[in-house]
């Protein structure tokens, strides 16, 4: 790991940090979607048993 | 008033944010040139430095909307703690991360139990804490402020974090961006700004829009609500 890392510096800090850390964004980013879609439903169900009743 | 406004300034901040981030990239990996004693490892600051100043950051701004949900009993504020509070653990994941990517060739080790990373490390916990704190309790007022007290006590953490390079002897070098200016090549300058302000943008789109499905989850029995166009679908 050392060896390779001092061969292919930037690989190593393209991989290692912006890969790993613009991973982590798009899961947040999607998570976020996830919850949005989620609780838009969560209302709507809500609202249609209101309306049942 | 607020919601909407919300959804409409989120796509804005989220474009921007990625021209930012495609320009901050260019600036820090083509323009930018090789570091004398760090070589082409130094690059990692342009992810490292933004993440770790948003993660102090945003946890001031959720102890402080904390404190006003506490202190004025607002809503919103207290939403709005809830809504920082993922995306600043994730910055501050990220900075550790990214900090051990950068100590293993330039120290020889991934950690050590430095002042400025161990208080990093408690700033991450701090965070964690307060999500679990949160969702741990059922009523979200009694939650609110709950959470709110450790958010608040937790806030004598980021002046530690921040001081620690001068109050302690670390391993952590001194801080290279002071509130006085920067001894900071100036290519390099303008790729860590840009990467600040995209990393910046993005936090603002991210945590409007988890606001927004909070907003809507706890405000779904009210009429507002009811009749947004998104909901009357």
């Amino acid at each position: 790991m050392d060896i390779w890392m001092r061969e292919n510096p930037l690989t190593y800090v393209w991989i290692g940090s912006y890969a790993v850390a613009f991973l982590v964004l798009a899961v947040e980013i999607a998570l976020v979607v996830h919850k949005r879609k989620a609780t838009l439903q969560e209302v709507r169900q809500l609202l249609d048993v209101e309306e049942s009743e | 008033m607020f919601y909407p406004l919300a959804g409409k300034l989120v796509p804005w901040f989220a474009v921007s944010s990625a021209i930012l981030f495609a320009v901050g990239m260019y600036l820090g990996f083509f323009v930018a040139p090789t570091d004398a004693t760090q070589g082409e490892f130094y690059r990692i600051i342009y992810i490292h430095v933004p993440a770790s100043i948003l993660s102090m950051f945003l946890y001031l701004v959720m102890a402080g909307y904390a404190a006003l949900g506490l202190i004025f009993n607002t809503r919103l504020s207290s939403m709005m703690a809830s809504a920082l509070a993922p995306t600043g653990a994730l910055f501050a994941f990220i900075a550790l991360w990214t900090g051990a990517l950068w100590g293993k060739p330039m120290w020889g080790t991934w950690w050590v139990w430095d002042a400025r990373l161990t208080s990093e490390l408690i700033l991450l916990f701090l965070y964690l804490g307060f999500i679990s704190l949160h969702a741990s309790i059922d009523d979200p007022r009694r939650a609110d402020r709950a959470s709110a007290l450790l958010a608040i006590v937790g806030s004598v953490n980021v002046p530690i974090i921040y001081f620690s390079v001068k109050w302690w002897n670390t391993l952590h070098q001194g801080s290279t961006i002071k509130f006085t200016g920067t001894s900071m090549q100036v290519t390099m300058q303008h790729a860590m700004f840009t990467m600040l302000a995209a990393c910046w943008l993005y936090a603002v789109a991210v945590v409007l829009s988890r606001v927004r499905s909070i907003i809507l989850e706890r405000e779904r029995h009210t009429k507002w609500v009811a009749e947004l166009p998104e909901v009357a679908l």
